[in-house]
């Protein structure tokens, strides 16, 4: 039972696939919340990232407070949780609505269902919440709610027939969403004078204050004095701080209570220590069970990441550093390449985390990056009896110390319109696929699904699903687990050299042709040379593919340029420069580009 | 006090028609400006500070196309020049000249302004290659315009030939080659074209209209001037370069052996003192009396390396003892790496105290510039 003060609360967050209007939803009732004034509002304020607005996508789950008057004048307090948009987020988005007692699901009125449509509601299922639907756009000429309505009681079973309609571009219909979720999403519940019990659902790195924790109260009550504890991390501290979250601000208050959302702080210096699903509790008096939930996150995929200018190593590990105090999913080690100097393997949730990581790394940090190729974690089986976990192809053991290896495998679900099935199964079949089955959500829009290996998915399947399907097709995954697989490490040579920064791990059937590929963009990707340089893919000693950069035969200026020596010497500087910047591997220079352009192979 | 050598570089950027490949500071149909840019060189020559310590003994009239300048104005830069310097006994004037801008009027008056020397810009003898690159000139015009300079008298004359031309094979190459050796010139220049971005050429090539021969050709027509010319009986002293015994272009010898000079008019570079200088390219500022637009110290490393780049375009490359004397050090204290490397790849020799560059080294010298940069 919700008590008095509780019933005029409610907490609930926002779900819907990639640009169905979720932020703009967001924006809207804040401003229609009355708490914003024209000039504070900014275009998409829960997306202060700049990557974030560029990108469509929030990253980082935040919180607003908002206070909305209803028709008769009572006041409530609605606490809106955002949720990252992606899968490879999956963690956290289901944390943030394990603080929520609901979700208001948008579905874009033209486009219907997607896959992190379907993700995002199966998540909010698992964690008993209560779904709004909303259909949005309805202003679109394309919109049709009518058939929306009906994909998403076919597709998801839930009843959508009074789903408001509404546009929160053209701020239509916004007050109805106020009222459903107040009459639809139940009040929070909890004893506020039972023991705490409070759940991270983010955190956030300040500067002044340290470690900033985003929490819903479960039972018990919080202040500032009151000493807690982590139960996962079993770390100590003693509150400095507790509040609400205010537009883009935070408003200190004296306590937080049983169904409350907000932040508290404590001299916190590391957001390791306070972990994303992690139990907050007193040590006067603590909870006996932690809620459920506290899991690791696991990296899924790594590469390596080099400065492009070796000097700036120590920039680049302070870069990392920092990012890693707002996101304890990323993980680094150093790492050493023969070819690349000094860099760091780097651990990610999926490849949108890793793109999202090494654009704000350049961006934010300015820093010239070569990646190199992505891996997964590969489970090796040695005949000695140990089992090994391999995510990079350099750490590959001698092949007759392997008894047998496993790949990680994931359900893929795609959602497609029906015109493009045979050009995308053949996508997926290409790449080990496993056909699973076929849905149709609608005449025209289908949802297949397949179990593919992850090494499959991470070079470049998004990109190219996207342009066989003219961009209609979406897609998400999910970890289904490992399976046997023949795996073999491909080796690029260089004028006879190894290039360890090039080397991967692929599946057997499909090594010549990758190794092919690889060498014929190596061609392009390597100036000539003042002699022949060799270009080889190998699987241990065994040569599978080979091109030829030949040697130049002319670099010379005919002119002068009568006595302008200096533009002559200009030239010939650029020349040095444009060396300088290459990566020696013995005699030859390999241009950066080089490292690259191999991450993506089937791009012709 | 001995007078130092000078050499004296004018720009006259002015040209009847501009080719499609040219990417010289030059304007076709500016003849309004003829006057006073006469004026504005006349200017800077007068306001050259200390004249008198000079002995000036290469002059060159360079282009745009000095011929397409008036007679009268010529005149009164040569004068002007004369009044300014003292003069060597052996100057060496040398005007460049487009076939179809020379008169006999235009040639008598160089004659009496002390021309002693003339370079042609010939290109080709393929009357389609020479429309196809924006050449005014046919080959017939050519051969009336050499014959006419001869009759004036000059017994130094360069003809420029190019290579790796749009649409030109090995054997029309080779014909050109043996046509001009047929009209014994003293000098004889053969470059290879160069597409340089903002020519209207560049165009072309991006958009693939033009068929240019491949680098294997491009370096066979180079070894094939090479054989006919020297086979003819000129040297083959740089890398551009063949002449006739006692004809080697003095002036450009300058440049290449670090010498010092002074460029008067748009956009011209000088060496002098130690600093590498340019005019202004901007036509209104230079006519206003702007002239430096950039200025460069050249720092000692610098020089060591334009020492080797300017000198290794020779083909008698460079003198290791005159390093050491020209700047106090010797040249392995800072190369010795870089000039063994190149020695065992076969670029570079070294024959007691010269260093020059192989056949291959020449093919690609800019890669082996590079390493002294």
């Amino acid at each position: 039972m919700s008590s008095e003060r509780q019933s005029k609360i409610r907490n609930f967050s926002i779900i819907a696939h990639i640009d169905h209007g979720k932020s703009t939803l967001a924006d809207r009732l804040i401003q229609k919340s009355g708490l914003l004034t024209e000039r504070e509002m900014q275009d998409q304020i829960l997306d202060n990232m700049e990557l974030e607005r560029e990108r469509g996508i929030t990253i980082k789950a935040q919180a607003v407070r908002l206070i909305y008057k209803n028709k008769d004048g009572e006041e409530y307090t609605l606490n809106l949780i955002d949720t990252p948009g992606h899968v490879d987020f999956n963690y956290e988005v289901s944390r943030s609505l394990a603080a929520c007692d609901g979700a208001v699901l948008v579905v874009d009125a033209a486009q219907g269902v997607e896959a992190q449509t379907l993700a995002n509601v199966y998540l909010a299922f698992d964690n008993d919440l209560e779904v709004l639907p909303v259909i949005n756009k309805i202003d679109l000429p394309s919109a049709e709610p009518d058939r929306v309505k009906k994909e998403i009681e076919d597709v998801i079973g839930l009843d959508a027939q009074n789903a408001p309609l509404i546009s929160a571009k053209a701020d239509i219909n916004i007050e109805e969403v106020f009222d459903r979720i107040i009459s639809d999403i139940p009040a929070p519940e909890g004893d506020e004078k039972a023991p705490l019990k409070a759940l991270i659902f983010d955190s956030f790195y300040d500067s002044y204050k340290g470690v900033i924790v985003f929490m819903r109260i479960f039972d018990g009550t919080v202040k500032k004095g009151d000493k807690i504890r982590f139960m996962a991390t079993k770390k100590e501290f003693e509150v400095v701080e507790v509040g609400v979250f205010g537009p883009g601000t935070f408003i200190p208050s004296d306590d937080l209570k049983a169904g409350d959302v907000g932040y508290l702080t404590a001299s916190i210096k590391n957001v390791r220590d306070t972990r994303i699903g992690d139990t907050v509790t007193t040590v006067n008096n603590p909870v006996k069970e932690p809620l459920a939930g506290y899991k690791k996150v696991n990296s899924m995929v790594y590469c390596g990441i080099f400065p492009a200018d070796g000097s700036k190593y120590q920039d680049l590990r302070d870069a990392l550093e920092k990012l890693q105090l707002n996101d304890a999913a990323l993980k680094f080690d150093a790492e050493t390449s023969a070819a690349l100097g000094f860099g760091f393997r780097c651990g990610f949730l999926g490849l949108l985390h890793l793109e999202i990581i090494q654009e704000r790394l350049e961006r934010e940090y300015n820093l010239d990056l070569i990646t190199t190729a992505p891996s997964v974690i590969y489970k090796i089986y040695l005949t000695n009896g140990e089992v090994m976990e391999l995510s990079n192809p350099n750490d590959m053991p001698d092949p007759t110390t392997i008894l047998k290896m496993e790949e990680p495998i994931v359900k893929a679900e795609i959602i497609l319109p029906s015109e493009y099935i045979g050009s995308i199964m053949e996508l997926c079949q290409q790449r080990r696929g496993e056909y699973v089955g076929m849905e149709y959500i609608e005449q025209t829009r289908a949802v297949l699904t397949y179990n593919m290996p992850l090494n499959e998915i991470i070079y470049d399947f998004f990109d190219v699903l996207k342009s066989r399907s003219r961009g209609y097709a979406s897609f998400d995954y999910e970890l289904k687990g490992y399976s046997p697989s023949k795996l073999v490490k491909l080796d690029m040579m260089v004028n006879r050299e190894a290039v360890d920064a090039l080397s991967f791990i692929v599946h057997e059937s499909s090594a010549v042709e990758r190794g092919r590929k690889m060498a014929e963009k190596l061609k392009k990707e390597i100036p000539r040379h003042l002699f022949e340089i060799p270009i080889q893919a190998a699987i241990g000693n065994k040569i599978i593919a080979r091109e030829t950069v030949s040697a130049m035969r002319k670099d010379v200026l005919a002119k002068c340029y009568g006595g302008d020596i200096t533009r002559k010497k200009k030239l010939l500087e650029k020349q040095k420069e444009g060396k300088k910047r290459m990566r020696q591997i013995g005699s030859v220079e390999l241009p950066q580009s080089a490292f690259m352009s191999v991450l993506k192979l089937d791009e012709e | 006090m001995e007078d130092k050598k000078l050499s004296i570089y004018i720009h006259i950027p002015f040209c009847a028609a501009k080719c499609l490949y040219c990417d010289f500071l030059s304007f076709q149909g500016a003849e309004q400006y003829f006057e006073r840019y006469k004026n504005a060189l006349i200017r800077e020559i007068e306001s050259f500070k200390n004249p008198e310590k000079y002995n000036v003994c290469t002059i060159f009239f360079g282009g745009g196309t000095p011929s397409v300048f008036p007679p009268e104005f010529f005149y009164e830069i040569c004068n002007a020049l004369y009044k300014k310097f003292n003069i060597s006994s052996d100057l060496e004037l040398s005007v460049e000249a487009n076939p179809g801008t020379l008169s006999e009027d235009i040639l008598n008056n160089f004659m009496l302004c002390g021309v002693n020397r003339l370079s042609i810009g010939a290109q080709s003898f393929d009357d389609k290659i020479l429309k196809i690159i924006g050449r005014i000139h046919t080959s017939s015009v050519f051969f009336k315009s050499f014959e006419l300079i001869r009759r004036k008298g000059f017994d130094n004359v360069n003809i420029d030939l190019m290579f790796s031309l749009p649409f030109q094979s090995l054997s029309c190459w080779e014909s050109t080659l043996k046509t001009a050796v047929e009209l014994e010139p003293e000098h004889i220049s053969a470059y290879s074209l160069i597409i340089e971005e903002n020519t209207p050429i560049y165009g072309l090539y991006k958009n693939g209209s033009l068929d240019l021969p491949d680098e294997r050709t491009d370096r066979e027509m180079y070894y094939a001037a090479k054989d006919i010319l020297k086979s003819s009986g000129y040297e083959h002293y740089e890398i551009s370069n063949f002449a006739k015994e006692g004809f080697r272009s003095k002036h450009n010898t300058v440049y290449w052996k670090r010498e010092e000079y002074i460029g008067f008019g748009l956009g011209a570079a000088s060496f002098l003192n130690g600093f590498r200088f340019k005019n202004t390219d901007n036509m209104e500022l230079y006519l206003d009396g702007c002239a430096y637009e950039q200025i460069e110290k050249i720092k000692d490393r610098d020089a060591y390396s334009e020492f080797i780049f300017l000198g290794l375009r020779m083909m008698e490359g460079i003198s290791i003892s005159e390093f050491e004397n020209c700047f106090g050090i010797s040249i392995f204290e800072n190369y010795s790496s870089q000039i063994e490397n190149l020695i065992k790849q076969g670029l570079l020799v070294m024959d007691k105290d010269r260093l020059y560059l192989t056949e291959r080294g020449i093919d690609v010298s800019n890669s082996v510039f590079v390493e002294f940069l």
